[in-house]
């Protein structure tokens, strides 16, 4: 078994009232890619946003062998770890090449000078971006975006990169390009958390997978096992429409 | 009028509105950072002019204490935080920014010959006492309703304007203040006569914007500035925290504040309320730039400083009616040309 990058316990998120996640217990080993797969409103988002320090949860989470104790954004940033969100947040009227230098701001800040080399690692794992970084980041195609959202995160050479749906609204053949670089970002080491609606691609990069519903973790298993589970078929890999009410027996 | 009143009208026009683009561009970049409408923004010009003044006298300005105050206060706050949260690597920064450095300045006030100084010195060390009141004043004030909706943040800030009043009155008293020019050049271009002090406003100013455009364009910090005025979360997400971003911002808008105060203090008497209405002049630059254009505001700014000039020749008993009638006009054409936006907080 692989040390743990990331291992969350009895992780609870609640938005006034409602519980948005419950008791969730989570881990990531090192240089392994994990993937949440589950449906639309199940907290995956929430999951990472608490997980990364934009909401306030309740449990424990240790991040490179350390308890993180009601993190800030920044010092999660700091420690190693990245979000690439579903909206990207891209900075818009700044060029790709701004964005991309913004992506290493902590780095900069504890006094480390790289960028000029990360920068062209980034530009080798998506010469698209090259071509265009004089172009502004608003004037991108979704492919395009989402290629300059994970290359604004590798700026910062996290040890933990959190993926929210990265081939969300993006055409097949670029979500089949974002999925080999994911696949290759592994191969360099760098551990991934991946969650994703597009299951099928989701869990054949994968190394081992959760499947997330109504706020708690319902099964999880190696991404192979998952896969040729006949619920995870049922439900996900798209041979039935009435999942919801499969897993709900 | 003939063309030599016009002319003196002009550069008086432009030496005050080359103060007011300062102020409108402060103005400018605090909104798009942090969403606070900085009303504030005037009382750093007295506080610098006025801090400059009692130097100069050799009187140790008392908001010297202000800073050490403040400081205090912050060093508590961020000091208990860090302690109850286990970074105490940040124990050291605390200390040192909010206790240690108003310390050693005051130890400094204490022991220098003040009114015997260089001028120059004597700038620098008011800039000292009064800027590092920014970002103390972001961190107490504001940062705690980072979050807030506009409103609240735009009553936060008139109560401090309001307090920085009252606290100008108990550090500098009713009477002015007028400091010695910077050079007593002058010089004659055809019919003109232009005093040094304002040749310094109007090179300085102009310093100051292209050191600003520079600062914004092409180092990180400022390209961090306005990623956070694009798309905050974006920027959270980078890890530049916008606490970082208001204190950087607001560090910013004292220094131009607090320096505009020193550049005009030879020219006009400066009362411990009268930064007020100047920062409410560049605040209708800012507005003309629609709190989101810089070059639109510094223009803007110009224009009401040329406005107030040949105001006060024509009618001088309506000088500032005139001047802020101007942002009538200038808000109806901006509701009629502008689509609404819903804010996103």
């Amino acid at each position: 078994m692989t040390t743990s990058i990331l291992e969350i316990r009895d992780l609870c998120v609640s938005y006034g009232k409602v519980e948005a996640l419950h008791n969730a217990n989570i881990r990531v080993g090192e240089g392994q890619i994990v993937t949440v797969i589950g449906p639309n409103g199940a907290g995956k988002t929430t999951m990472l946003s608490a997980i990364m320090g934009l909401l306030d949860s309740r449990g424990e989470l240790d991040f490179d062998g350390k308890l993180r104790l009601a993190p800030e954004v920044e010092d999660m940033v700091a420690a190693g770890m990245n979000l690439v969100p579903e909206k990207r947040e891209l900075f818009g009227e700044m060029s790709v090449q701004d964005n991309l230098l913004l992506g290493a701001f902590q780095r900069y800040r504890s006094g480390k000078r790289d960028q000029a080399e990360t920068m062209e690692e980034v530009y080798g794992l998506f010469p698209r971006l090259k071509e265009r970084r004089e172009q502004m980041a608003g004037t991108l195609s979704g492919g395009e975006r989402q290629m300059l959202a994970v290359g604004r995160a590798l700026m910062a050479k996290p040890r933990l990169l959190m993926l929210d749906e990265p081939s969300l609204g993006l055409a097949p053949l670029i979500v089949r390009e974002i999925f080999r670089i994911i696949a290759e970002l592994r191969r360099r080491g760098v551990s991934i958390l991946l969650v994703e609606q597009n299951a099928r691609a989701a869990l054949q990069v994968a190394d081992y997978a959760y499947v997330l519903e109504t706020g708690e973790i319902s099964m999880e298993g190696p991404a192979q096992a998952l896969a040729d589970d006949p619920r995870v078929i049922e439900a996900y890999l798209g041979l039935g429409g009435k999942h919801q009410d499969m897993l709900a027996t | 009028m003939d063309f030599q009143i016009a002319m003196l009208l002009g550069q008086d026009g432009v030496t005050n509105g080359a103060i007011y683009a300062l102020l409108a561009l402060a103005l400018v970049l605090v909104f798009a950072v942090t969403r606070v409408i900085f009303i504030p923004q005037g009382e750093f010009v007295a506080y610098g002019a006025l801090t400059l003044a009692a130097l100069q006298t050799g009187r140790v300005p008392a908001t010297l204490w202000l800073l050490l105050a403040m400081g205090g206060v912050a060093a508590l706050i961020d000091g208990i935080a860090a302690a109850r949260s286990g970074a105490l690597r940040k124990l050291p920064g605390v200390a040192g920014w909010n206790v240690a450095y108003p310390l050693v300045l005051a130890g400094l006030l204490y022991s220098l010959p003040l009114e015997s100084l260089p001028m120059l010195v004597q700038v620098v060390l008011a800039l000292a006492v009064v800027v590092p009141l920014g970002p103390l004043m972001y961190r107490l004030a504001f940062q705690p309703v980072a979050e807030a909706p506009v409103l609240i943040l735009l009553i936060v800030s008139v109560a401090v304007h309001v307090a920085m009043v009252g606290l100008g009155l108990l550090f500098f008293g009713a009477e002015g203040s007028r400091t010695p020019p910077f050079s007593e050049v002058r010089f004659e271009v055809g019919p003109m006569m232009i005093s040094g002090q304002q040749i310094w406003v109007v090179m300085a100013s102009v310093v100051l914007i292209v050191a600003l455009y520079q600062f914004f364009g092409r180092t990180l910090y400022g390209k961090a500035l306005r990623a956070t005025a694009i798309n905050r979360n974006g920027a959270r997400l980078m890890g530049i925290s916008p606490a970082l971003a208001g204190k950087l911002t607001f560090f910013l808008a004292a220094l131009i504040g607090a320096l505009s105060g020193v550049l005009i203090a030879p020219l006009t008497t400066i009362y411990y309320d009268t930064g007020f209405l100047i920062g409410l002049k560049g605040f209708v630059g800012a507005i003309i730039g629609g709190l989101g254009s810089y070059p639109v505001a510094a223009a803007g700014a110009v224009l009401v400083g040329l406005l107030e000039a040949f105001s006060s020749f024509w009618a001088s008993a309506y000088k500032e009616v005139i001047v802020f009638t101007l942002i009538i006009p200038v808000l109806v054409w901006r509701s009629l040309t502008s689509h609404h936006v819903e804010e996103d907080e």
